[in-house]
């Protein structure tokens, strides 16, 4: 009982609001919030008031707060998606859990509304496995185990640092993908927990993810941002590239990385046929940077995650910084982030 | 038992056959009779080849047991286990189609959550039929599945995928668990249903289990050997593990691809979990020493078919596991022997022909 409680009081929820009347949305995930300590950071470009129902245990962060902590002189840009960031950083707490504010509980199988934060956490307090693939994967899960043949010596795994979920109705498509399929929503309630293997690469989606920010904190950083980043996810890559550094710097650091529930259910918004003119240059960007992602290798001083992204940022710089002045731009950001954290972030 | 309509062609009907191995009896086969009824079989009866194994009747099949494994193989039949059920792979070896599904004859078809059956079969060729993903991992698994499709930031230049060389099928009720599982949780049944057919990234290694398994043989065939299992051998059960590493390694290396997941069948039989750990033992120790040596295994480029690589890879085991046991000295010699046998039996001309003679009455024997 005292076990859960401490975990409770260790959790903090942040939510990027690029919606100004967040009654609807509070309200729904009540049920689920309404225990924890949540952190609301309004999207600096937002300019209606925020509404936010009562019951809720909160702090809510807008411009002025940002400009306050962070300073002017600065290259990092909190707007849009990327506000949720501020909250990371002004986290106090052991582990985020952060989801988009057009998402709802799902629901599972059964007709249960799912407790994403209580999943998150499961994930984020169990074990990872990422040296070898279980085939009945998490294997800590109740009625499951490690398989025949799985190496004994891999059973006790590593720490999980990065839950990543899904999403029912609109999944994570990017916009090609969704104006080909206008219709096509996920209906697929996948009851499984697995983690992402070492050295295989991923994308993240921050529109449903928790993480251990004591572990991990610094390495997820509003780096990367499209000259026509909009206020739609099919318009960002932020998370992306995000997530892409996340992973590799849990694989240098033997961290875990999982996927799969919980799952929330994502509400129609959008039109993805008028996203494809601002989200191409963001596909074609990730093309270049994935043979990147796939050969860097971190220094083996580096062994905290503010460590390795200074030296993610070394290696953007020399081999991507040429290519592209976005990749430029995002190792100083991060350069500047590690500065940040060290002087906000770290408690 | 009702029987559902039967499909007006049976996709890839005359390039795939069913591998089965038994030491028991095949009743089982009643229960796969509307999804199985028109393919081929190809029997491999382990222990006494005095007994008489019945095939249920309707079922176009070949059947080889110890006596036709040596007759076909003479010297080279040293390399098919006896009394294991690694000695499957002798069907895949006389095997002349494109694609093989193999099953154990204590796995029954299972339900979904609906209640429907599900046609295992079916699911396997779906799963070899379209590209798996290894280079980068999908968040909402195979994007070739009606109703799901590659997320936000997967790579373009990567959405062709890789052919699929392997599809790893798993099991509701008794759970694939090693022996000392077994003793600690003997009640443990697999009730959960994952909707969720995935590929294996490159580069990582799994145990594949050889219950519910289909691949395709023209990619991968030459891999699949079940090595020296069984009688007169210091291990059992790890014929299928074993398999499983050296295909991984080599499919990494051709750039194929490996799924697991969908399709379940119902495993009912519970094997005695103290036969197990003897039988186990000492994979259980080697296994802290044979991983290292498959995750560390780096190919060379001039191996481009799979009988190179495989030939190469019992170089290296011998080589770097000789010294924990002479048994891999063997197992490297009946690798190589393995191979020899593919070729005598898959010359590249008959390859290319594809299929072989196909029977529409059934068989008591190959001839």
């Amino acid at each position: 009982m005292s076990q859960a409680n401490i975990e409770k009081s260790e959790i903090d929820i942040v939510i990027g609001a690029l919606h100004s009347d967040l009654t609807a949305f509070m309200n729904e995930w009540k049920p689920v919030f309404s225990q924890f300590h949540l952190i609301v950071v309004k999207d600096p470009d937002l300019s209606a008031e925020l509404l936010i129902p009562e019951g809720f245990n909160l702090d809510v962060y807008t411009k002025s707060d940002i400009d306050r902590v962070v300073g002017s002189a600065t290259s990092i840009l909190f707007s849009g998606y990327s506000c949720r960031y501020f909250g990371y950083l002004v986290s106090r707490k052991k582990y985020i859990i952060s989801v988009d504010d057009d998402c709802v509980p799902a629901r599972d199988n059964n007709g249960s509304l799912v407790d994403a934060v209580a999943q998150h956490i499961t994930n984020l307090t169990t074990p990872a496995t990422p040296f070898f693939f279980n085939t009945l994967y998490d294997p800590y899960c109740k009625g499951a185990d490690f398989v025949r043949g799985y190496p004994f010596s891999l059973r006790s795994g590593v720490t999980c640092a990065l839950s990543c979920g899904l999403w029912l109705n609109l999944a994570d498509y990017d916009a090609p993908t969704q104006a080909l399929k206008p219709e096509q929503r996920n209906s697929r309630y996948v009851d499984a927990v697995l983690t992402v293997p070492a050295r295989s690469l991923m994308p993240v989606s921050g529109i449903n993810i928790a993480f251990s920010r004591e572990l991990l904190g610094p390495a997820l950083i509003p780096a990367l941002r499209l000259a026509g980043e909009g206020k739609l996810r099919w318009e960002t890559v932020e998370d992306v590239w995000s997530g892409m550094c996340a992973k590799v710097i849990c694989d240098h650091l033997g961290l875990g990385v999982k996927t799969g529930l919980p799952y929330v259910w994502r509400n129609e918004r959008g039109n993805a046929i008028e996203s494809l003119r601002k989200e191409w240059e963001g596909v074609k960007l990730m093309e270049e940077v994935v043979p990147f992602f796939q050969s860097v290798r971190l220094p083996e001083s580096a062994i905290t995650a503010e460590d390795c992204v200074v030296e993610m940022a070394k290696a953007v710089k020399e081999q991507l910084g040429q290519s592209d002045p976005m990749f430029a731009r995002a190792a100083e950001v991060m350069v500047e982030w590690v500065k940040l954290w060290k002087k906000v972030g770290s408690s | 038992m009702a029987h559902p309509v039967t499909p007006v062609s049976p996709p890839l009907k005359d390039e795939l056959d069913i591998v089965i191995p038994t030491i028991r009896n095949l009743d089982f086969l009643e229960m796969w009779r509307p999804f199985f009824q028109h393919y081929h079989l190809i029997i491999v009866q382990d222990g006494d080849p005095t007994k008489t194994i019945r095939v249920p009747d309707g079922f176009d099949y070949e059947l080889f047991n110890r006596n036709d494994v040596n007759r076909v193989l003479g010297p080279k039949a040293s390399c098919i286990s006896f009394k294991d059920s690694a000695c499957r792979c002798f069907g895949f070896l006389v095997s002349k189609k494109k694609y093989i599904f193999t099953i154990d004859d204590d796995c029954f078809v299972a339900k979904d959550p609906s209640g429907k059956e599900i046609n295992a079969l079916a699911q396997h060729i779906q799963n070899l039929l379209t590209p798996s993903t290894p280079f980068f991992f999908n968040t909402l698994y195979d994007p070739y599945r009606e109703g799901a499709d590659f997320v936000r930031g997967y790579p373009f230049s990567m959405r062709e995928g890789a052919p699929t060389a392997i599809s790893h099928g798993l099991w509701l009720n008794i759970p694939d668990y090693d022996a000392p599982t077994q003793l600690v949780k003997p009640l443990e049944r697999n009730s959960r249903y994952v909707d969720a057919v995935m590929t294996i990234p490159k580069g990582t290694l799994f145990p594949m289990c050889g219950m519910n398994l289909g691949f395709n043989r023209e990619l991968i065939g030459p891999a699949m050997y079940f090595g020296l299992m069984g009688d007169g051998q210091p291990i059992g059960r790890y014929d299928d593990m074993w398999a499983g590493w050296c295909a991984k390694v080599i499919c990494d290396h051709l750039n194929l691809g490996v799924k697991t997941g969908l399709p379940y069948i119902w495993h009912s039989k519970a094997s005695n979990p103290f036969v197990n750990l003897k039988k186990e033992y000492k994979g259980i120790y080697w296994q802290e020493e044979i991983i290292p040596f498959f995750q560390s295994i780096v190919l060379p480029k001039e191996c481009t078919t799979v009988q190179n690589c495989y030939i190469e890879l019992s170089k290296k085991v011998k080589e770097k596991l000789g010294s924990i046991d002479p048994y891999f000295q063997k197992l490297g010699d009946a690798m190589v022997t393995w191979i020899e046998a593919w070729e005598e039996l898959n010359p590249p001309a008959q390859a290319a022909q594809s299929t072989g003679v196909k029977k529409e009455e059934p068989s008591t024997k190959a001839k």
